[in-house]
């Protein structure tokens, strides 16, 4: 690597600019979401001409200071460390915008809060004290204001360029918190639960994914969370008629969204 | 004596949050960490008492990148638990869902996370300023595997149409012939691809390093074979854990793996292409002799020319499995769960991804250990940058750590897979 290149890096880290700047942040988390930014092939360079990506670590290891325009937050909170670090983000941010079910909801790492994590690390560790966890895997806004949160998981690229575009533009994100029903019907997809399909979470998930598991005739597992006032007892009451059993109901409200309040309430409704 | 420290707080361009220290007394490097500070997740923990058939969508969680190599791990192993065997078209479609995965991860990697390094850059956007042409073209190749996986999968981050024992839908001719013209359009970029590597400039660099991969008798390893290696290893998937064992150290929350005879071993690109040359197409065969690689190298910075490499095979797999693809009667096999434990190994893009369950008679998980390639290179990592640093030591410090980070790049390293955190048998003092 020449020296002329690496002295090109600094001036171009250093530059002056008054385009917005992006932050993205990770706590714990697969990165699968972060990814859906580098995912938008098409939009990418378009975005980066708008868009100063000031700290983007996963793709570059050119930061800019803060403060930021808009910080992207993926990851739930899972360590001491981790607990103040996203003090530090969000007092550098002007807007803070959780993306997706781990920064939302606690992600799928979230099922330790059912249990009891020393039992976890005693299981699963050879040198227990050499690990430092928090009790619970919480989301974000546990912790400090979020200005919005994203569903789902992953995210949707569509309503990640949407939310991005909304803030930039001072107005608000177009991203419905109706049911996963309302896509499907949408879309003209015959209803697995009525055609006594697969059992599927659809009535109670919000949309976002354009009800893309009952495309692929398999039921929703909720990706995107509990809708807006959902009437999860409803389903599982009608569930039950056709002969589910309590444990496969808190199996399939404890996913990537377990620990959601009206899920969780849910799966311990049915918990012996 | 002088000496000094290196030190990368927060690892760019990887997947996860991973820091380097090193440390150098006089000319001496007297320590080497590869810091993985990703916190844990415990996943073979929160796997019990869930059901078989949702391990492919759990698993897939675990890394966002190559989430379509733990939904294959995960379905082979339950496969294998209950004795059932997915072949013919069912087989071929989950074939080429991988080479969707493959072609993107390695497009990522290649231009993205890795190529800045070569040529100066701190990310590809700014690569992009003095190399628009290449970096367009690189972004149109990762749509190409992330097509793939969309439609055979759903979405190409957490598909959701892998099940065990096959799909929940199945794509029919056409659809995938839709993919032909891109993929056609991809071989090309896959040749320039290669090109583009060949003349990116290389430090000398090698080290007689123990390679780990599959290997299969009729193709190159995706989802099946037996694990060679080219120190003499050749075993069934189900005798991986005779011959591997993991430590835990206190610097990182990933376990290194070590083979037990042998120590440090090395997965992924480089390890299949010098295990398996003989299985690439004859496209990819002359394209890697062109770029002077021959039937192997052992100089890990050269693993991104094998896999670009690699992406023209996946990208010419792709097309000879749709030009043969026949939709299938059924989209799933039967299966009946019962007690027992299942293995399955498969070629993430990083390198073998190893799972195995133990399940009881309802198929219900009693444990699991899953251990991905990024925790298996680790130890590797390490020993490189102790090689690699002394004869470098007049370079700058600033120079210097971007050389180690360029080093442990040459690995993809997913740090999101390496602490999704392992089960471990094995007890340390």
């Amino acid at each position: 690597m020449s020296k002329k290149s690496t002295t090109a890096v600094k001036a171009t880290t250093q530059k002056k600019t008054r385009k917005p700047k992006l932050a993205v942040w990770k706590f714990s988390s697969c990165d699968g979401c972060q990814l859906s930014l580098l995912d938008c092939e098409d939009e990418l360079l378009a975005v980066a001409e708008h868009v100063d990506i000031a700290n983007f670590p996963e793709a570059s290891r050119a930061i800019t200071k803060g403060p930021y325009d808009i910080s992207l937050v993926e990851g739930s909170i899972t360590t001491p460390h981790d607990a103040e670090r996203i003090h530090q983000v969000r007092r550098q941010s002007k807007v803070l915008i959780t993306i997706g079910a781990c920064a939302t909801a606690g992600g799928i790492q979230a099922l330790r809060n059912f249990k009891d994590v020393k039992q976890f690390i005693a299981a699963v560790y050879a040198n227990p004290k050499f690990i430092e966890t928090l009790n619970k895997s919480t989301p974000i806004a546990d912790h400090v204001f979020v200005d919005f949160e994203l569903r789902g998981c992953p995210i949707s690229k569509l309503q990640l360029v949407e939310v991005i575009n909304a803030y930039l533009n001072g107005r608000k994100p177009n991203t419905p918190s109706y049911a996963v029903c309302v896509e499907c019907k949408r879309r003209g997809i015959t209803c697995g639960l009525v055609a006594h399909g697969p059992i599927c979470l659809g009535p109670v998930t919000q949309a976002g994914c354009d009800a893309l598991c009952p495309s692929y005739h398999r039921g929703c597992f909720g990706c995107f969370g509990p809708k807006e006032t959902p009437n999860t007892s409803a389903l599982s009451t009608y569930w039950k008629t056709l002969g589910v059993k309590d444990d496969d109901l808190v199996r399939l409200f404890r996913g990537f969204n377990a620990y959601a309040e009206a899920f969780r309430k849910e799966s311990e409704a049915h918990e012996k | 004596m002088k000496s000094k420290t290196l030190k990368v707080d927060y690892l760019a361009r990887v997947e996860g949050e991973g820091g380097l220290l090193v440390k150098i007394s006089g000319k001496k490097v007297t320590d080497v960490k590869f810091n993985i500070f990703e916190p844990p997740r415990f996943f073979e923990a929160f796997l019990r008492g869930r059901l078989y058939s949702e391990a492919p969508d759990i698993t897939a969680r675990i890394c966002g990148i190559c989430p379509v190599a733990y939904q294959m791990s995960s379905v082979h192993a339950m496969e294998h638990a209950f004795g059932v065997t997915v072949d013919g078209q069912l087989r071929a479609l989950r074939r080429l869902l991988y080479c969707g995965e493959w072609i993107e991860s390695h497009a990522l990697h290649v231009f993205m996370l890795h190529a800045p390094d070569f040529l100066g850059y701190a990310d590809a956007i700014q690569m992009a300023k003095d190399h628009g042409p290449v970096v367009q073209m690189a972004l149109k190749l990762k749509k190409v595997g992330n097509d793939i996986v969309t439609l055979v999968g759903g979405r190409e981050i957490h598909p959701i149409n892998v099940r065990v024992g096959g799909f929940y839908k199945l794509p029919t001719k056409k659809e995938l012939e839709t993919l032909v013209e891109r993929l056609k359009w991809a071989v090309d970029a896959s040749i320039q691809t290669v090109k583009f590597t060949a003349k990116l400039p290389f430090p000398e660099f090698e080290r007689p390093y123990e390679y780990v991969a599959l290997r299969h008798e009729q193709e190159y390893p995706f989802n099946e074979g037996r694990l060679v290696s080219n120190k003499g290893l050749n075993i069934g998937i189900h005798e991986y854990e005779n011959h591997f064992m993991e430590e835990h150290v206190s610097h990182s929350n990933a376990l290194h793996s070590i083979l037990k005879e042998r120590g440090a071993y090395f997965v992924g690109p480089l390890a299949r292409y010098n295990l398996n040359f003989d299985k690439l197409t004859p496209a990819a065969q002359d394209a890697a002799k062109s770029a002077g690689i021959g039937k192997g190298t052992n100089n890990p910075f050269k693993s991104i020319i094998v896999r670009a490499v690699e992406m023209l095979y996946a990208c010419e797999e792709a097309l000879r499995i749709i030009k043969e693809y026949k939709i299938p009667e059924k989209a799933v096999v039967d299966i009946e769960p019962k007690l027992g434990t299942g293995y399955g190994c498969t070629e993430a893009p990083r390198g073998i991804l190893y799972h195995r369950y133990r399940l009881d008679e309802r198929g219900i998980i009693l444990d699991a250990k899953i251990v991905p390639p990024t925790s298996q290179n680790q130890k590797t990592i390490e020993q490189d940058l102790r090689e690699y640093i002394p004869s470098r030591m007049n370079l700058s410090q600033e120079k210097l750590t971007w050389q180690c980070e360029q080093a442990i790049r040459n690995y993809d390293p997913c740090i999101s897979c390496a602490t999704h955190f392992l089960k471990i048998e094995i007890a340390h003092e």
